[in-house]
């Protein structure tokens, strides 16, 4: 129940702005891969043409392919909508549906789809995905409570049960840790270590402990100053890339001495 | 020892004077009684007398406070005498208008059969005897009652599902286009449309269709709905615009489709602030006069089919009550309906609005743990 992903000379534009220029890189099954780079670097954008949700920013398109098991997600007749259901993706900030409950929202991806789904499968599938996501055993005697109740920490945990309950082939995380304290962050990196199990996990981090603890595989993106598209630099093993990357502005800037 | 150390001072060094609590009190009184002594010279009247105790009470304290506290304090006395005073003058007319009708309006509202009964016969022979006989007094408005509320319900099922729908267009498709902007552009006048246009325009538009003369609750509905729709529009928009676009991303990124997104994510998460626009929308309509006046006509009857004959409501009851009496020489009886039917009226809009305040916190997202 997961998938490769291979990227051919992609462009990514915002109308005419060239935005990301020219990345190849091919991310395997079952494996996590992080995304690290300064601000403004396109690495979220990026990301995003992952699962074609850059598409809902108006003006935004791609060039080139991207390849899920060697299926293009920008051939013709592709629906983003299918596309979106096989690669789910968790955002920065915590976003549960502020009229749903926790079970509701673990449902969600069911639910909005109109799917029918019996009661007794319902309850199996929110305790797996909660399981799934470590937070079943803090929820598990207020399911029926609105989500937003929750902690920031349990909320992310919450939005990351939602993507895992409509079993995506891969999950896409931007900068999931960013808005969570320390306590929170170590909880959702012990979640992504046990999700490269059954999943392909890409995460974008602006921090570099947090890429090297989680990732197998690290890419690094930079950007030759502003206006300029953004490019893949390097990409390796997390361990080589860290401790004995090929390009100058790699080192520079895993050893904190960039700019 | 110490004691000699420490100077004996009366109060602090970082403090300056103070007022004593009471002094807005006593100024207010002396204010008062200044104000009416001095009205007494010129002819007392209560109006004369709350301006000009108002002016002295603003001086005498703003005065007071420079001498004693300084003029950073007597500024701030100042600004709040002016805050307060507008909001007084602000809130004068609103508590006269609510009390006269009261006053006036009770003894209508409280005459039994005024809620149950039409005017249908009742003719000024009636009115004459109870002016002059002390009969009870006959008629009620039960037929503008009933009209009132079926053209107001027909014009809110027009309205709500055109602005609903335009205002979804224009928060979620729209994106700027020229099409979007023109939209925009027309609501913001059909905004500023004199009602009694709106009127004319829904007679005419029936005259052309129907046949000339047709006048019925559905001319009136349609009328009102074209004053509604803006209304309705821009509440809806602004609703739907406060809608985290997180919350559209994260439907997106489980697979749904944008209309279903927009019905069970966008839709839901901002239903109180549209429900209690809708609802103070109904209310904005409820009371027009000249556009049914134009539309519906004005029947002593009751008629409740809004597709056929002349049709009252509760305005153009008020209106015809008090511009042609039923007894024109003795027009007392009409007046006391007049009022007693404006009674109604406000309690109506007032408890719209009282309806729009508990839908918001019956719909509006929960929180708690």
């Amino acid at each position: 129940m997961s998938k490769r992903i291979d990227v051919k000379d992609l462009n990514v534009y915002y109308s005419k702005f060239l935005a990301v220029e020219g990345v190849n890189i091919n991310i395997d099954a079952k494996s996590v891969t992080a995304f690290i780079g300064p601000s403004g670097c396109g690495k979220s954008t990026f990301l995003r043409t992952l699962n074609r949700m850059h598409e809902v920013i108006p003006g935004a398109r791609v060039e080139g392919e991207v390849l899920l098991d060697g299926d293009n997600l920008y051939g013709p007749g592709v629906d983003p909508v299918t596309v979106r259901s096989q690669i789910g993706m968790v955002f920065q900030r915590p976003n549960p549906f502020p009229t749903m409950s926790i079970r509701d929202n673990v449902l969600a991806g069911v639910k909005l789809n109109n799917t029918k789904i019996s009661k007794g499968e319902a309850d199996v599938l929110v305790e797996r995905s909660l399981q799934g996501a470590n937070l079943w055993n803090e929820v598990k005697d207020r399911l029926a409570k609105p989500g937003s109740g929750l902690s920031g920490g349990q909320q992310q945990r919450l939005c990351i049960a939602r993507a895992i309950a409509v079993e995506p082939q891969v999950i896409l995380m931007d900068e999931p840790c960013s808005a969570l304290d320390p306590i929170s962050t170590l909880a959702i990196e012990d979640l992504i270590n046990e999700l490269k199990d059954q999943y392909t996990v890409v995460i974008v981090t602006h921090n570099m402990q947090q890429a090297a603890r989680v990732s197998d595989k690290t890419a690094f993106f930079n950007i030759a100053g502003t206006g300029k598209p953004g490019k893949l630099i390097e990409f390796g093993d997390t361990p080589t890339i860290f401790s004995n990357p090929t390009e100058k502005a790699t080192e520079d800037y895993v050893s904190g001495r960039f700019g | 020892m110490t004691s000699t150390l420490t100077p004996v001072r009366k109060r602090s060094a970082l403090t300056r004077g103070q007022l004593p609590k009471a002094a807005p009190y006593i100024v207010l009184a002396v204010a008062l009684i200044l104000g009416a002594a001095i009205l007494a010279l010129i002819g007392f009247n209560a109006f004369g007398w709350g301006v000009v105790s108002a002016i002295l009470f603003a001086a005498g304290l703003v005065g007071w406070s420079l001498v004693v506290e300084g003029a950073r304090k007597a500024k701030d006395k100042l600004a709040t005498c002016l805050v307060v005073g507008a909001f007084l003058v602000a809130l004068l007319p609103l508590f006269s208008v609510i009390w006269t009708v009261l006053i006036n309006g009770l003894p209508g509202l409280l005459d039994p059969g005024f809620l149950t009964t039409s005017m249908n016969g009742v003719t000024g022979a009636f009115d004459n005897k109870t002016v002059e006989e002390g009969a009870p007094l006959l008629g009620g408005i039960y037929h503008a009652l009933m009209g009132t509320l079926l053209i107001t319900v027909l014009a809110t099922l027009i309205s709500v599902p055109v602005g609903l729908l335009t205002a979804i267009y224009l928060v979620e498709y729209g994106e700027d286009r020229a099409l979007a902007r023109a939209i925009t552009f027309f609501v913001d006048v059909m905004t500023g449309i004199p009602s009694i246009v709106a009127g004319l325009f829904a007679a005419a538009a029936f005259f052309a269709v129907v046949g000339p003369g047709t006048k019925t609750g559905a001319v009136a509905a349609v009328a009102l709905s074209v004053l509604m729709i803006p209304v309705v529009v821009r509440s809806s928009e602004e609703m739907l615009k406060i809608v985290p676009n997180e919350l559209r991303e994260a439907a997106y990124a489980l697979g749904v489709r944008k209309w279903r997104t927009i019905l069970k994510v966008v839709l839901p998460t901002a239903i109180s602030g549209i429900a209690s626009g809708i609802t103070l929308a109904i209310a904005r309509v409820i009371g027009e006069t000249a556009p049914i006046l134009v539309t519906a006509g004005f029947a002593t009857t009751i008629n409740t089919n809004v597709f056929s004959g002349w049709m009252a409501s509760l305005p153009t009851f008020i209106y015809t009550q008090i511009l042609n009496p039923t007894s024109p020489s003795n027009p007392d009886p009409s007046s006391q309906r007049a009022w007693g039917a404006a009674l109604v009226l406000i309690i109506l809009v007032m408890l719209l609005n009282l309806g729009a305040r508990l839908i918001a916190r019956i719909f509006a997202p929960k929180t708690g743990r």
